[in-house]
């Protein structure tokens, strides 16, 4: 338990430092793009959104850097990122509670798919090492290097264009309403189908590479010897000493790993124009809209923050190490 | 100490200078080779890519949208550009960015990683705080906000950014490693032996740190080459720079793939795809030099096939001798000891 | 001498193959005979523990051997050609008839698992018929018999100190009452008391049980006192193998003479420690002849070129046998004796 209060303070610690970097970026920056944005919005814009983005940007110049600081907390707190640019006068927030599902649902499956499906390929090419699996290996070395959105490229110009056996755009159909019945479900798979092959594609030869690596580190520790010198079964040694092991770094991989995968699928939204909290981070980035791009970073990282948090638990079932004596 | 006759057999075996070749021997596996092969290709265009490049990669043409030719090998632009000359033209930008961004993230996270393991304490929590805050804001969405607010985006401040957001993966392993190998044997004996901290780090931890510095740096170049050309993709960098992204922005932002021109976008993913690969396949051969109890391809011997645990029997010459009666094993009921 | 349980002849093992293979042992005739205490002696590097892999087959890549044979004798006089098993034979094998006791008990219990589960995993792998419950009361049984509470069973190994991880690999090498049990520098990383408790344990076990043990250590000290013969070597070779007390009082080998004035003795009269001059070859660099001659004080003519073979001193019973031109062919000067 002190291990996981242990963390869970860590992790209120990085929330605060995440929060602190973006209330930073835009007062640290030269010239002043949000003035200029501003003054386009004056007119429309009543007291409070004023306020709140002035909190958020640090428009007031008078005001000293804590109060800023101060009143930024206090917006957030309320959950006022401000307003939206680009779905003026959306806040910021319902913008993101909108697309929010959407991404969580597309990363969160197929980043479980990915981890599972590499982790066991790689637990095998790791362990028969010098086999004709190895011979694979340069393959997953090749789709690992292509960049997700490339391969969304791809997979849109050859499976919705010349094939057209998949929607190219969007995440499910637009004549439908949504509502959790059968046609709108079975509309967001087939939208979703093509996302989800790419990042799932493009991410499972990054796990096969790292637990073929981590199965090799940990077949030449002594422990794996003596397992072999016990004449326990192939099954045994492989997965009760080998790849129970060999895992235990592959799950702090997999929770720290979401930043770069998130950044990756981020772009696959963009490409399938899937109605994610990545595709409105683009737009927003099109249409300079700062506080939809601030919003957006916020919460991704507040959700790898909360994934990490889970794999820490499980990461204390598996290794009795963490888990202090009463 | 307690090290094994097979440790010692093999650690020792690099240094005499009968073996002394095998040093370079990771630079003879195949998959080395045409790692470096392909690295020293791009590499080469980097350099004289502006030279060769048939067109201004700029200049516009009549001959709008057409597929890969004669005069066109990659085909042409929308508006007419040549895509080969703007992808020879663009290596260059690709590559720079990709290895400054590498080596001061290296640095970064050898610096932090080794220091946070190895002085434990106080020291190991403020470094593990820093990596670890850095290593789980999701670097993209922050390089996309920095790059943002800046309005004048050339490659070094790129790179720069990008090194500051992606040292943290190496530090963390390293961290964890350094911490790993503190507590074998011969560490525990040099310190206990009094040797100072330093010399416990450069010459008994950082030697086993090789392979895991080597891959952090390969890795991190692949990750920084992937970031910048997103980068230019999105059109957050300067896309009037050309390398692959900005090549990749323009086909997307002129509807390429509707349009069915493949010419403009498939050459310059191939083109990461390669990279990315070749330098993947650099990290295994360090990897397999570095941890030579795993090295699989000994020699070029084919017929001795090595797997962990049951050591292989290949007898040569003349000992071979005639049959020895072998008794089925598990089958003889023991009998009772005294 | 009772019978023979296990005979090793002519058994050669290199690291690596093809051009790039050094010779970690070569030509090693030794035989172990059923209830006795074989020693095996020598510096780190002489191959004493390769040897104790070898003979199981499980020396890690790049290991191979590379002939010779290797005879496991049953009780009912079949013999077992231990390098021409199959992985499920040597599997069966395994622990079965030979166990190890590893060298850094540290490493050697998976920090993942529990003691209980590293205790009856070898029993279900090779006592598949016996019940949960029986297994456990197997396990609870095996640490009473080396002195651990059975309530320890649940822990895991860093709950464990040092001595007593130790200890549980013993009773984990018990667990299937073998015929052999090879000991690996058993002690070598505890402290003195710890390492008689251990070692009086061991002796009083085997008593119990019958068993014959491999001792290998680099403690000749160690060795006189608990070992009825011993084998020491000395780069790849056994270099003089005798009677424990033979050795003690009488040393043919000019390198066990040094190795004898290496360690202080425990029981008898004091000894002058002296050490020998040098260090042990790289097996890449072997010297030619007898791979002694560099560092030996008595060297004669023969010594640097021609190898000595293992065989019975010249005016000896044929108890003992050294590799030695001192003890061949024209009559040499005694070894002087302190």
């Amino acid at each position: 338990m002190k291990f996981l209060l242990q963390r869970l303070a860590f992790y209120l610690v990085t929330a605060w430092a995440a929060i602190t970097i973006n209330f930073l970026i835009p007062r640290m920056m030269p010239g002043d793009p949000v003035q200029s944005l501003m003054a386009r919005f004056q007119g429309q814009l009543d007291t409070n959104a004023i306020a709140s983005l002035q909190a958020l940007f640090g428009i007031d110049k008078d005001q000293s850097i804590w109060q800023q600081y101060t009143d930024y907390w206090g917006h957030l707190l309320d959950g006022d990122l401000g307003l939206s640019f680009t779905f003026f006068p959306t806040p910021v927030s319902e913008v993101i509670a909108q697309s929010l599902p959407w991404t969580l649902a597309l990363v969160g499956i197929t980043t479980l798919i990915s981890f599972v499906l590499g982790t066991g390929i790689g637990v095998f090419t790791g362990w028969r090492r010098g086999s004709w699996m190895d011979s694979l290996l340069p393959v997953t070395t090749f789709i690992s290097a292509i960049p997700y959105f490339w391969l969304g490229l791809i997979a849109i110009s050859l499976f919705a264009v010349k094939w057209p056996l998949f929607p190219a755009a969007g995440g499910y159909d637009n004549a439908l309403v949504p509502a959790f019945d059968w046609p709108f479900i079975s509309s967001t798979l087939y939208h979703g189908a093509l996302p989800g092959l790419t990042i799932v594609l493009s991410a499972v030869a990054g796990w096969i590479l790292g637990m073929r690596n981590m199965m090799v580190t940990v077949s030449s520790e002594d422990y794996v010897m003596v397992a072999q010198a016990k004449g326990l079964s192939e099954r045994r040694v492989m997965f009760g000493y080998a790849a129970r092991n060999a895992i235990l770094p592959n799950i702090s991989g997999f929770a720290l790993s979401l930043g770069f995968i998130v950044g990756g699928t981020l772009l696959v939204e963009m490409v399938f124009s899937y109605p994610g909290i990545g595709y409105q981070l683009f737009q927003g980035v099109g249409a300079k809209d700062y506080p939809l791009m601030q919003g957006v970073f916020l919460i991704i990282t507040l959700s790898v923050l909360a994934a990490n948090l889970l794999a820490d638990v499980l990461y204390m079932v598996l290794d009795p190490r963490t888990r202090r004596e009463a | 100490m307690a090290v094994t006759a097979t440790e010692v057999a093999v650690l020792d075996a690099t240094e005499t200078p009968a073996a002394s070749k095998r040093r370079f021997r990771f630079l003879r596996g195949r998959k080395t080779v045409v790692g470096l092969c392909i690295l020293l290709f791009f590499v080469l265009i980097a350099v004289i890519g502006p030279w060769i490049a048939p067109y201004d990669p700029d200049t516009m043409s009549n001959e709008l949208l057409q597929p890969p030719s004669g005069s066109h090998w990659f085909g042409t632009t929308q508006t007419g550009q040549d895509v080969l000359s703007q992808i020879l033209v663009g290596t260059r930008g690709v590559l720079v960015v990709g290895f400054v961004a590498g080596i001061i993230a290296t640095i970064l996270s050898v610096l932090i990683g080794v220091s946070a393991g190895f002085l434990g304490g106080t020291a190991d929590e403020v470094l593990s705080l820093l990596s670890n805050v850095f290593l789980v804001i999701p670097g993209l969405p922050l390089i996309i906000i920095i790059a943002s607010f800046v309005s004048d985006t050339g490659d070094l401040l790129i790179a720069a950014v990008i090194a500051l957001t992606s040292w943290a993966w190496g530090a963390r392993v390293l961290r964890a490693q350094t911490l790993s190998l503190r507590r074998r044997d011969y560490v525990e004996a040099a310190r206990a032996t009094g040797e100072s901290t330093w010399r416990v780090i450069f010459f008994e931890v950082m030697p086993n740190l090789t392979a895991v510095i080597a891959s952090g740096f390969v890795g991190t170049v692949i990750f920084a080459i992937l970031s910048e050309i997103t980068l230019a993709f999105i059109g957050v960098a300067d896309i009037s720079n050309w390398n692959w992204g900005t090549v990749l922005f323009w086909a997307q932002s002129n509807q390429a793939l509707a349009q069915g021109a493949w010419w403009w976008f498939v050459p310059a993913g191939l083109c990461i795809a390669l990279l990315g690969m070749s330098l993947a396949l650099i990290n295994f051969g360090i990897d397999e030099f570095v941890n030579p109890r795993l090295r699989t391809e000994t020699g070029g011997s084919r017929k001795v096939r090595m797997r962990v645990g049951f050591t292989p029997v290949a007898r040569t010459g003349t000992s071979e001798t005639g049959f020895t009666p072998v008794a089925r094993t598990g089958t003889s009921k023991k009998e009772p000891r005294p | 001498m009772s019978e023979p349980v296990l005979t090793i002849s002519g058994l050669n093992v290199d690291y690596g193959t093809g051009t790039d293979a050094v010779h970690a042992l070569r030509d090693i005739d030794l035989t172990l005979h059923r209830g006795e205490v074989l020693g095996l002696a020598g510096e780190s590097g002489s191959g004493k523990s390769t040897l104790a892999y070898a003979v199981t087959r499980l020396l890690s890549p790049p290991g191979v051997i590379t002939g010779g044979e290797v005879h496991y004798h049953r009780r009912d006089g079949q013999a077992l050609d231990l390098l021409a098993l199959s992985a499920p034979e040597l599997r069966a094998f395994r622990w079965q008839e030979l166990s190890i006791v590893f060298q850094g008990a540290m490493n050697s219990l998976n920090p993942v698992h529990t003691v209980h589960s590293q205790l009856t995993d070898v029993l279900q792998a090779h006592r598949p018929e016996m019940k949960k419950s029986e297994r456990t009361a197997r396990a609870e049984e095996l640490l009473r018999l080396v002195g651990i509470s059975a309530d320890r069973l649940g822990a895991y190994p860093h709950q464990l100190s040092g001595g007593m991880r130790q200890r549980v690999m013993i009773a984990m090498a018990l667990a299937l009452e073998p015929e052999i049990v090879i000991m690996d520098e058993p002690t070598t990383a505890l402290d003195v008391v710890m390492q008689r408790q251990i070692l009086r344990q061991l002796v009083k076990l085997r008593e119990e049980l019958g068993f014959s043990v491999v001792f290998i250590t680099h403690d000749i000290s160690l060795l006189i006192e608990f070992s009825d013969r011993i084998a020491i070597m000395y780069g790849g070779r056994i270099v003089e193998e005798a009677g424990a007390a033979d050795i003690y009082r009488d040393p043919r080998h000019p390198y066990s003479d040094g190795l004898l004035h290496s360690f202080p003795a425990l029981h008898g009269p004091r000894r002058e420690l002296s050490g020998i001059p040098g260090s042990p070859p790289h097996l890449s660099a072997m010297p030619a002849g007898c791979a002694f001659h560099p560092r030996c004080a008595k060297k004669v003519e023969a010594c640097d070129s021609h190898v000595p073979v293992l065989a019975a001193p010249d005016g000896s019973d044929g108890s003992r046998s050294v590799a030695c031109w001192l003890h061949r062919g024209a009559p040499a000067p005694a070894v002087a004796r302190s």
